[in-house]
């Protein structure tokens, strides 16, 4: 067999993908961060600027979702099955974990308001460490 | 699921990369498939007994 030990066209194509979505990720974060900060920071309650800023946020976030969604078919069958598992136990985690979440708050067992942001957290740390416990099994 | 593939690969001296690029998947599924965690779909398995120009059951063995 020629082009022993080179990486397989498919690993290339992964990585390639991936490196795009950590890229869409990463622009995805800084404008989350320039929609919840800018007007505090630059421009004031400029509601033009402030609707413009979030609908390039949602652009981009459309983009991110567009990347994760080539990054997953360009997987291989078995990596494939490992995201989705982890995908799922996220999402399962974000809907009855933010359920909880909220109704700690709506019936004030917690002395602070249930922010989104700690749902997101949630999500990110539910996939990360279900992803490696994934991978694991598989290995 | 038992399969013969690491085998079949030691005789050909391939590694598992080379096997990989073969097949089009990752160097991880061809080893998750080697190890028996991980059973290859119907497209890839035959994929793999039209590669070593074998019978899917002269590779594959469904006993536990």
């Amino acid at each position: 067999m020629d082009n022993k030990g080179q990486s397989s066209d498919k690993e290339k194509k992964t990585k390639k993908k991936t490196v795009s979505l950590a890229i869409w990720t990463l622009l995805w974060v800084l404008s989350v961060a320039l929609a919840a900060f800018g007007h505090e920071l630059f421009w004031g309650s400029n509601n033009l600027i402030n609707t413009l800023v979030i609908l390039l946020n949602f652009g981009i976030g459309i983009g991110m979702i567009i990347a994760n969604i080539k990054h997953l078919r360009e997987l291989d069958e078995m990596l494939q099955k490992v995201h989705l598992e982890s995908m799922g136990i996220s999402l399962g985690l974000a809907v009855v974990g933010g359920i909880s979440y909220s109704m700690l708050d709506a019936t004030n067992v917690i002395p602070f308001d249930a922010e989104i942001a700690g749902v997101i957290v949630l999500i990110g740390l539910s996939y990360l460490v279900s992803l490696l416990i994934n991978l694991r099994r598989y290995k | 699921m038992k399969n013969r593939l690491k085998v079949l690969r030691a005789e050909r001296d391939w590694t598992q990369a080379d096997l990989a690029k073969a097949l089009d998947v990752s160097r991880q599924t061809v080893n998750a498939i080697e190890n028996g965690k991980y059973d290859p779909s119907l497209p890839l398995a035959f994929s793999i007994a039209r590669l070593f120009d074998k019978q899917i059951e002269e590779i594959f063995d469904d006993e536990e």
